[in-house]
């Protein structure tokens, strides 16, 4: 008997290693042979842990399980109180396009061969018999943009790294994923960590650079240990090495773990932090392309946008760019978090409006009570009010509303939110994470919260000056974290100036 | 309490496996953390000795991060994420509790050095909040009710 447990963080968080636990000593008090996989998860959070057993029809889906759950599964598994079905045919599956977490949930993570099986390495392999110019082309044409948050088109990038002429380039994967409401980069690297792996590598062949890093958070303990574990099954296997594949030129990898500062997301930071220094943000220009890790040419590239490689090289440019709206191609893993009744991962085409992810997917709130709004994009990201629902899915089209999707993590909020809380809160976070390189993040954000506290006893005439601050910020600060937070703060105060004036009305 | 000569050997022998290593002083700190609990003050002019840096810079590096620890922390380490999805779903609720519970502040540890309280800024549970981490152990859905639990358990 074949079963599936996720070693996914949430579903461990959620049970997962004492369910499987309990399969395994089934197993083994009524002498049933059990072969059980610790695969990633298939992103349906609120069934975690989710159980497979896999059949002659197809894998059949068990959630959520708790170890009270087990004894059945063996008994009568067709009339189990959890029994959902076939995984593939469950809506949440069915309707998405799955292309950079084809595998993740499906395979086992560390199994190479598994990995090979369901179609990995297609991509490296093919591009091995490329030169670099065509490689960096590939990506150009696919449309991929940075998915990080920033959005810059990855063809680009590589271009600029593969023309520089230098001694030894760099491909520095961004795995520091500290905002809220995501965790893509963490699933794939947990669930599928060979297709960062190719990425990375085909990465390499395409700029000239020998020599990879996975910067990755501390607070992922279960991704730094498969990610550590996949590197080292692939050096053996010679997918790294001296030789790419036996055929290439040489690249290798080293995983790296952050230390707890989020302002080490942004690339210039991280390469300091990755240098051993602290994570203070670098004026631009130089840019990281060119000067980099060491001072040396170095592509940071966020964990998505390396793990969608091996699929536009496998499939091609054309394939991946057939998908998505406008200026954003391809497909995003949208990340559905926070008072939702269906909260998880789902990847699909962008283009969604914002409230057909919300109620149609999401389901709504966890709560049952109205939706009150919607950050996108993590901690700088903008607080949608249901009003801008219509919202599609895509970089341009939530730019013009004052937004931006980020990472694409979406955190839903009932109507019992404070939003003066809220964005208290953005201006709080800015200040305990801010590098303190520039003045407006440094200072601004203290005195935010100040004025938000003001505000917040009644005095209304600070509003013009937290308006002021924000702007002060936006313009003047060296990077996203004194950037952006004026989004959570600006947004929060102009689509729900109700929170604002309630003490107003309380102290007249 | 170690001896100042023990530190030294032990701080050495993780430099010397770090060797050669590109950036290396972030997973020598991570190390020395691992070993010792915390970085213990005497470790860093070692550490500056061996990367040719001036001690100021490695209390710099060891200082911005918020990971590292200059005093031991309690025996069990309580972390709380208090980022916007956990707080979605009730996560200042849940971090009320734990302060009155345990009557300290962030930061802080039980008088009986028993347990440690520390925010975290998203462990990437968000669909799964509110979330903690419990000795290195991921905890979703935490309520009052489950917490409580946790901290019975660790008393």
């Amino acid at each position: 008997m074949k079963v599936y447990v996720p070693l996914d963080s949430a579903a461990v968080a959620l049970g997962a290693d004492e369910v499987a636990e309990a399969i395994l000593a089934h197993g083994r008090a009524h002498g049933i042979d059990v072969t059980l996989v610790r695969n990633g998860s298939r992103g349906m959070v609120w069934l975690e842990p989710l159980v497979e057993v896999e059949t002659s029809e197809g894998r059949l889906a068990y959630g959520p399980m708790t170890v009270a759950d087990v004894d059945a599964l063996f008994r009568e598994p067709a009339r189990h109180p959890k029994a959902l079905g076939l995984t593939e045919e469950l809506p949440w599956m069915k309707a998405q396009s799955r292309l950079t977490f084809a595998r993740v949930g499906v395979i086992d993570p560390l199994s190479l061969q598994d990995y090979a099986q369901h179609g990995g390495l297609a991509g490296l392999e093919r591009a091995l018999g490329m030169t670099a110019p065509d490689m960096v082309a590939e990506v150009t044409a696919s449309g991929l943009r940075g998915r990080g948050g920033a959005g810059f088109p990855t063809g680009i990038k590589w271009k600029t790294v593969s023309e520089a002429k230098a001694d030894r380039k760099y491909i520095v994967c961004n795995a520091d994923e500290g905002d809220s409401a995501t965790f893509a980069d963490r699933m794939l690297m947990e669930g599928d960590p060979f297709t960062l792996i190719e990425g990375m590598a085909i990465a390499g062949l395409a700029c000239g650079a020998t020599k990879g890093f996975v910067y990755i958070r501390s607070e992922y303990p279960v991704a730094i240990e498969v990610m550590q574990k996949a590197v080292q099954v692939a050096r053996s296997a010679g997918v790294l090495g001296d030789s790419v594949l036996g055929r290439g030129p040489a690249f290798d990898m080293e995983v790296r773990a952050g230390a707890g500062a989020y302002v080490c997301g942004e690339e210039t930071s991280l390469l300091n932090s990755l240098e051993g220094k602290r994570g203070v943000v670098r004026a631009k220009p130089p840019l990281p392309a060119l000067e980099g890790f060491l001072g040396k040419p170095t592509v940071v590239n966020n964990v998505i946008s390396l793990a969608s490689i091996p699929v536009i090289f496998a499939k091609g440019a054309a394939f991946y760019q057939g998908f998505g709206l406008g200026r954003s191609r391809g497909t995003i893993p949208l990340q559905i978090a926070g008072n939702v009744k269906h909260g998880g991962l789902y990847e699909i085409a962008f283009g969604l409006s914002l409230g057909e992810i919300v109620n149609g997917i999401g389901g709504g709130t966890a709560s049952g009570r109205p939706v009150k709004a919607v950050q996108v994009g993590g901690p700088l990201g903008a607080y949608f009010p249901v009003s801008l629902f219509d919202t599609p899915f895509g970089y341009e089209e939530f730019a013009g509303k004052d937004g931006l999707i980020g990472h694409a993590g979406l955190t839903v909020f009932d109507d019992t939110a404070d939003m003066l809380g809220m964005a208290r809160f953005a201006m709080e976070f800015c200040a305990i994470e801010s590098c303190g390189k520039c003045t407006p993040c440094r200072i601004g954000a203290v005195r935010g919260v100040e004025t938000i506290d003001r505000i917040g006893r009644g005095d209304s005439s600070a509003v013009p000056l937290l308006t002021d601050l924000c702007n002060t910020m936006k313009a003047g600060s060296l990077c996203a974290l004194g950037g952006f937070t004026p989004y959570p703060v600006m947004s929060a105060l102009t689509h729900f100036p109700d929170d604002f004036a309630r003490a107003k009305e309380a102290a007249e | 309490m170690l001896d100042s000569v023990q530190t030294t050997e032990r701080v050495a022998e993780i430099l010397a496996r770090h060797r050669g290593m590109e950036g290396a002083l972030l997973p020598i700190l991570h190390a020395i953390q691992e070993e010792f609990g915390h970085v213990p003050q005497e470790a860093l002019p070692i550490i500056a000795q061996d990367l040719s840096l001036s001690r100021a810079e490695v209390h710099g590096v060891m200082s911005f991060y918020h990971d590292f620890r200059e005093k031991p922390a309690g025996t069990h380490v309580l972390k709380l994420c208090r980022a916007e999805s956990c707080q979605s779903v009730g996560a200042d609720r849940v971090a009320d509790h734990a302060r009155k519970e345990l009557g300290i502040e962030w930061h802080e540890t039980t008088r009986d050095g028993k347990i440690t309280l520390e925010p975290v800024f998203c462990l990437g549970l968000c669909a799964c909040g509110p979330a903690a981490i419990v000795d290195g152990k991921l905890v979703g859905r935490v309520d009052e009710a489950k917490l409580s639990k946790i901290i019975g358990g660790l008393k």
